[in-house]
């Protein structure tokens, strides 16, 4: 592979596409999807495979279908779940869900009633296949490699994972999928994030997206689709794959992508919703040819030699703010933005952040609440309590997941421990719900954002990965789980 | 949607880079299920203190900025969340112009669609910005200019579609419906249709 100037134009791209003739995993998708090219006066048209709904941000694009009297394009292609607004508390006796208000409950009926009047699948609440859509998607086998992939929901990319083309999206862009399977777009860039090497015991998908987002900053892919590549990749599972296309976002990219390898393809077997039987065969043939060519350019390009990689957590206020969890609290000294941070934070410059006390530990959320997340979060839990005085939740991505977990006796691992055993949903990673933490409380979280009152307003947040959060929650105080596990 | 030609006003400036859309409209009041009224929780966390209170030390709520319709905000204005209530609560307050030295994508691409217009301006016109809130400006989308008051003008870029749409007040979903028989024709070639 060769490599790009760093800060490539747009104008530069056809010529040097067409120089090699070789195209990058996007380019292919991208090109696939065109129903009509962009020129300078028009985006193009692209279609949309697979569109991802959920309560939150749909309303008010179905009420544009309503006063348009516009009917849903292609409901075969339209799937909804509800996660945001739902509470994560189980159904009372009489199988009642109580919601945090009534216009949160409002949310989610109107849903219930927009789906069954434009004819869209929903897995409801009460449905063994509901939970965070982006923990859905995949394991339903919905997400494929290839596809175009969007959702009114900026945690879209974790589909990239698969190969596939996948983005957040506005609500008027929802409404316009809904009546037109297409969304306009200029053609974003191509940035390789270069990834080699093995991870070191101890250090997760979670520490390595956190270590790019503080490489590149929360801006650092602002206008482009990431394509992760190398041999730490390779030898990722999907489920830390999809960790670390999910954060995408948080470094301002567009999408996030890794090429489909028989790890992908061995995932979607005989998944409910996959292709099967010669459908899967045609299927994988088609995905077989999606990676990069081996002469592929892209706009911008850096490296990270992963095996020195320590576990990584966040300090300040945005998901960049990242440092070793050994290490001392930058200087602000240059940085005002930094220093403001560390106002918010009640931190001080220089100081370290191991043994810093925590009120409440977060396991959850799209980033990090598939089984693989909990059975690691688990492992230090078990023969283990929740220190004195910290609260701790434990929320599955999925229903799925949380059947899997209980069927593995996670659950009575966490129960145990003095952990709360929830329902799924996402919860305290945004707070909308009732889930989430008073003022001034300080939250080590398995999530995404550590954004400003993003875990309930006056909210301090952490961001770590599982075995951070799970030692965090049994000492009190932020604990490197090669502390408490070893380091082999 | 009405058409746009110019927007004059005075500037309101809260100079902090990576605002995101959290920030902008917190989670909690997203269970609506219309667009309207959220210009009252717009920057609600900064705006107001823990018992509802304004906080005076906050832009929004110093006299002089009311009028203000043109917000000039630090770089990499509206990152995280996709959600579109970030331009509606703006646009519901009042502003009608965002002026940065650079936009998050997705928080571009819904203000626009809204009618919200995103400037991206050069640094030393941003810093010349931040060091004097108030000013009197003027964007004018036809040309692409942002004037200030010494006369001094500057071009911006914008994606001439959305430009195209904003000058015409056209809708964008009037456009992709009518490209009908082009998606019908894409939609034969489809391994999965």
């Amino acid at each position: 592979m060769l490599s790009a100037a760093s800060t490539g134009k747009g104008d530069e791209k056809p010529s040097k596409a067409k120089a090699t003739g070789s195209r990058t995993l996007f380019e292919k998708v991208w090109n696939a999807h065109l129903v009509r090219p962009e020129n300078q006066d028009t985006p193009a048209l692209l279609y949309v495979d697979l569109h991802l709904v959920h309560e939150v941000t749909s309303p008010q694009a179905f009420d544009v279908l309503r006063q348009r009297d516009l009917r849903v394009r292609r409901p075969e292609r339209t799937v909804a779940t509800m996660d945001h607004s739902t509470p994560t508390s189980p159904p009372g006796a009489d199988g009642r869900i109580v919601f945090l208000d009534r216009q949160a409950e409002s949310q989610v009926r109107q849903l219930e009633r927009n789906c069954q009047e434009f004819g869209i699948r929903l897995y409801p609440l009460g449905s063994d296949r509901q939970g965070i859509v982006h923990v859905i998607g995949p394991e339903l086998g919905l997400t494929q490699p290839g596809m175009t992939i969007v959702c009114g929901d900026s945690h879209t990319s974790t589909h990239g994972a698969f190969g596939a083309l996948a983005f957040g999206i506005g609500t008027t862009e929802v409404g316009h999928v809904l009546a037109s399977q297409c969304l306009l777009q200029r053609k974003p860039q191509t940035f390789a994030i270069r990834l080699d090497g093995a991870l070191p015991v101890g250090v997760t998908a979670k520490d390595l997206i956190l270590a790019v987002i503080a490489k590149i900053g929360v801006h650092g892919g602002t206008g482009h689709v990431l394509e992760y590549r190398g041999s730490c990749v390779r030898s990722l599972s999907m489920e830390e794959r999809m960790t670390v296309c999910n954060m995408s976002i948080e470094a301002g990219a567009r999408a996030g992508m890794m090429a489909p390898d028989d790890v992908t393809f061995e995932y979607l077997a005989d998944r409910p919703l996959a292709p099967q039987g010669p459908a899967w065969d045609e299927a994988l043939a088609r995905w077989r040819r999606l990676p990069s060519d081996s002469e592929s350019l892209y706009d911008r390009e850096v490296s990270l030699e992963v095996s020195t990689l320590e576990p990584m957590i966040t300090y300040g206020t945005n998901p960049g703010m990242a440092i070793p969890i050994g290490s001392p609290l930058p200087d602000t000294e240059r940085d005002p933005a930094v220093e403001k941070a560390l106002q918010y934070m009640g931190l001080k410059p220089g100081q370290p952040l191991l043994g810093h006390p925590v009120d409440v530990v977060f396991i959850g959320s799209c980033t990090n609440a598939r089984i693989s997340d909990l059975r690691l979060a688990a492992n230090v839990f078990k023969g283990r309590k929740v220190a004195s005085g910290v609260r701790v939740l434990v929320v599955s991505g999925s229903q799925q997941v949380k059947k899997q977990a209980e069927t593995e006796g996670l659950d009575r691992i966490f129960r145990e421990a003095g952990a709360e055993w929830r329902e799924p949903g996402c919860s305290m990673c945004i707070a909308m719900n009732g889930d989430r933490l008073e003022p001034g409380q300080y939250a080590v979280s398995t999530s995404n954002r550590n954004f400003e009152g993003r875990q309930g307003s006056g909210g301090r947040t952490f961001l770590a990965s599982p075995l951070t959060a799970a030692a965090t929650a049994v000492t009190g105080r932020i604990t490197d789980a090669r502390e408490i596990l070893g380091r082999s | 949607m009405k058409p746009i030609r110019v927007v004059e006003s005075t500037t309101v400036v809260l100079p902090n880079a990576n605002v995101d859309t959290d920030q902008i409209i917190p989670a909690r009041f997203l269970t609506v299920t219309t667009r309207h009224g959220l210009g009252q929780r717009l920057f609600a966390d900064w705006r107001y203190d823990k018992e509802g209170n304004p906080r005076p030390d906050f832009v929004l709520n110093q006299e002089n900025t009311r009028e203000g319709e043109v917000l000039v905000a630090g770089d990499n204005f509206g990152c995280g969340s996709s959600r579109e209530h970030a331009p509606w609560a703006l646009l519901d307050y009042g502003f009608r112009a965002v002026v940065s030295t650079r936009f998050a994508d997705i928080f571009r691409s819904n203000a626009l669609k809204n009618g919200l217009l995103t400037v991206v301006v050069d640094e030393e016109t941003h810093r010349a910005l931040l060091a004097e809130p108030g000013i009197e400006v003027a964007i004018d989308l036809e040309a692409q200019t942002l004037r200030l008051p010494n006369g001094k003008e500057v071009t911006f870029p914008i994606d001439a579609f959305a430009r195209f749409c904003l000058l015409n007040g056209k809708d964008e979903l009037d456009f992709l419906l009518e490209q009908e028989s082009s998606i019908a024709e894409h939609e034969k070639t489809l391994p999965l249709s």
